[in-house]
């Protein structure tokens, strides 16, 4: 049993908890017509499918916050390049600020150690059969790995265009690669991913001479998912464009910064006039 | 296969509701999914009936309400139907357009005894 949110080991269907949304209300009424008039009572349930990993979501959130931390949740499809791309990235900003990195994946921790190598703590979750992290998964990640005050967290998700899009792991925002080794077409096949990333990062530009890849397409499609997508185009293994994206990131961090210090400042002021009435 | 996540979460929700309101049996559930959510509906139904097992929703039938998908045209200034993320603006033939609904996994209700 687990201390943390009383989760047993292996059981996900019994796991107990306190949870802060409504609890539903008898009532009796006709407007659902099925046509299979049941003997038993109706009762009104009205909640979000995903509203247990909405709430472990806003712990984890709630956690990032009082750290001041900026966390990214990166998504892609196998083999877009996520992991060198992180490596390359924790090399440039570990000597900035905290970085440490989460990463998602079925089996093995080659992706862990790809990261410690170049510089920042990392924790792999294995997660066997399943297609996604969730935000219950990544708040047990957390009790192995040091919080990176004031610095960046880089969750990197299982590689799978479809159903990490679903899931809110308490992140700023959700950064999807793309490598122009795939369909330029992958924002319309896939188009809910798209639609629910704050950023494109378009990998693998130096085989841009070597692919069939129709940029302009792709960046066209992108925005006709989601006009508002924030898109950057690099490689990885040779750096050309890594500078704008180390940018995009440090300016995410001095704004998760910047909220910190508001929040701490609020509380300072409070416990100020708090001492102002007592003090007499 | 994320849906058998969806379906775990559903008779999670469904059933200690049930349970903490007196009740011994989940008989059926309603959903409300939209057009636009990252969900296969065939699947769901297929996760539905693996995770159901061995619980007391063991023989719950699930009925699923397509919401259709709704978006607010920017450039039209008027609310318009969307089926696909990638659509036009059936109006106006672009891509300026924000959803406002069509993208809902809810569980709206269940029938129990």
């Amino acid at each position: 049993m687990c201390s943390t949110c009383g989760c047993g080991e292996s059981d996900l269907l019994v796991h107990p908890h306190d949870h802060t949304h409504d609890h539903p209300h008898e009532h009796d009424h006709g407007i659902v017509s099925h046509g299979h008039a049941g003997e038993g009572r109706r009762l009104a349930v009205e909640q979000d499918i995903l509203a247990r990993n909405a709430e472990f979501a806003a712990a984890n959130r709630r956690l990032f916050a009082q750290g001041g931390v900026f966390v990214l949740n990166l998504v892609s499809s196998p083999g877009s390049g996520k992991t060198t791309l992180l490596a390359r990235t924790v090399r440039a900003l570990a000597g900035e600020f905290p970085v440490a990195v989460i990463g998602g994946d079925q089996q093995t921790a080659h992706d862990a150690e790809r990261i410690r190598a170049a510089g920042a703590p990392a924790v792999q979750i294995n997660t066997g059969k399943g297609c996604h992290l969730d935000a219950h998964g990544v708040g047990h990640a957390l009790e192995g790995l040091p919080l990176p005050e004031s610095g960046v967290l880089f969750i990197e998700n299982v590689g799978n265009l479809v159903c990490p899009a679903d899931f809110d792991l308490g992140e700023a925002g959700k950064v999807v690669v793309l490598s122009v080794t795939e369909g330029e077409d992958k924002p319309l096949k896939y188009p809910n991913m798209f639609a629910a990333s704050w950023l494109m990062l378009l990998n693998k530009t130096d085989l841009l001479p070597h692919v069939e890849f129709d940029v302009a397409r792709c960046l066209d499609y992108a925005r006709r998912v989601n006009p508002d997508i924030e898109i950057l185009q690099l490689s990885a293994r040779t750096g050309d464009g890594m500078e704008a994206w180390l940018d995009w990131v440090r300016r995410g961090q001095r704004a998760a910064l910047a909220q910190q210090v508001d929040r701490l400042e609020a509380d300072l002021a409070a416990a100020r006039a708090r001492l102002a009435r007592t003090g007499g | 296969m994320h849906e058998l996540s969806l379906c775990e979460g559903i008779i999670d929700a469904v059933t200690r509701q049930a349970r903490q309101q007196g009740f011994g049996r989940v008989r059926r559930v309603w959903l409300e999914i939209g057009a636009l959510a990252n969900v296969e509906l065939e699947a769901l139904r297929f996760a539905f009936e693996i995770v159901r097992r061995d619980t007391m929703a063991a023989e719950a039938e699930l009925d699923i309400i397509t919401l259709p998908g709704r978006a607010w045209c920017l450039d039209c200034a008027e609310p318009v139907a969307v089926n696909q993320y990638f659509d036009p603006c059936p109006r106006c033939g672009g891509y300026q357009w924000r959803l406002t609904g069509g993208n809902e996994m809810r569980i709206k209700e269940m029938e129990v005894d």
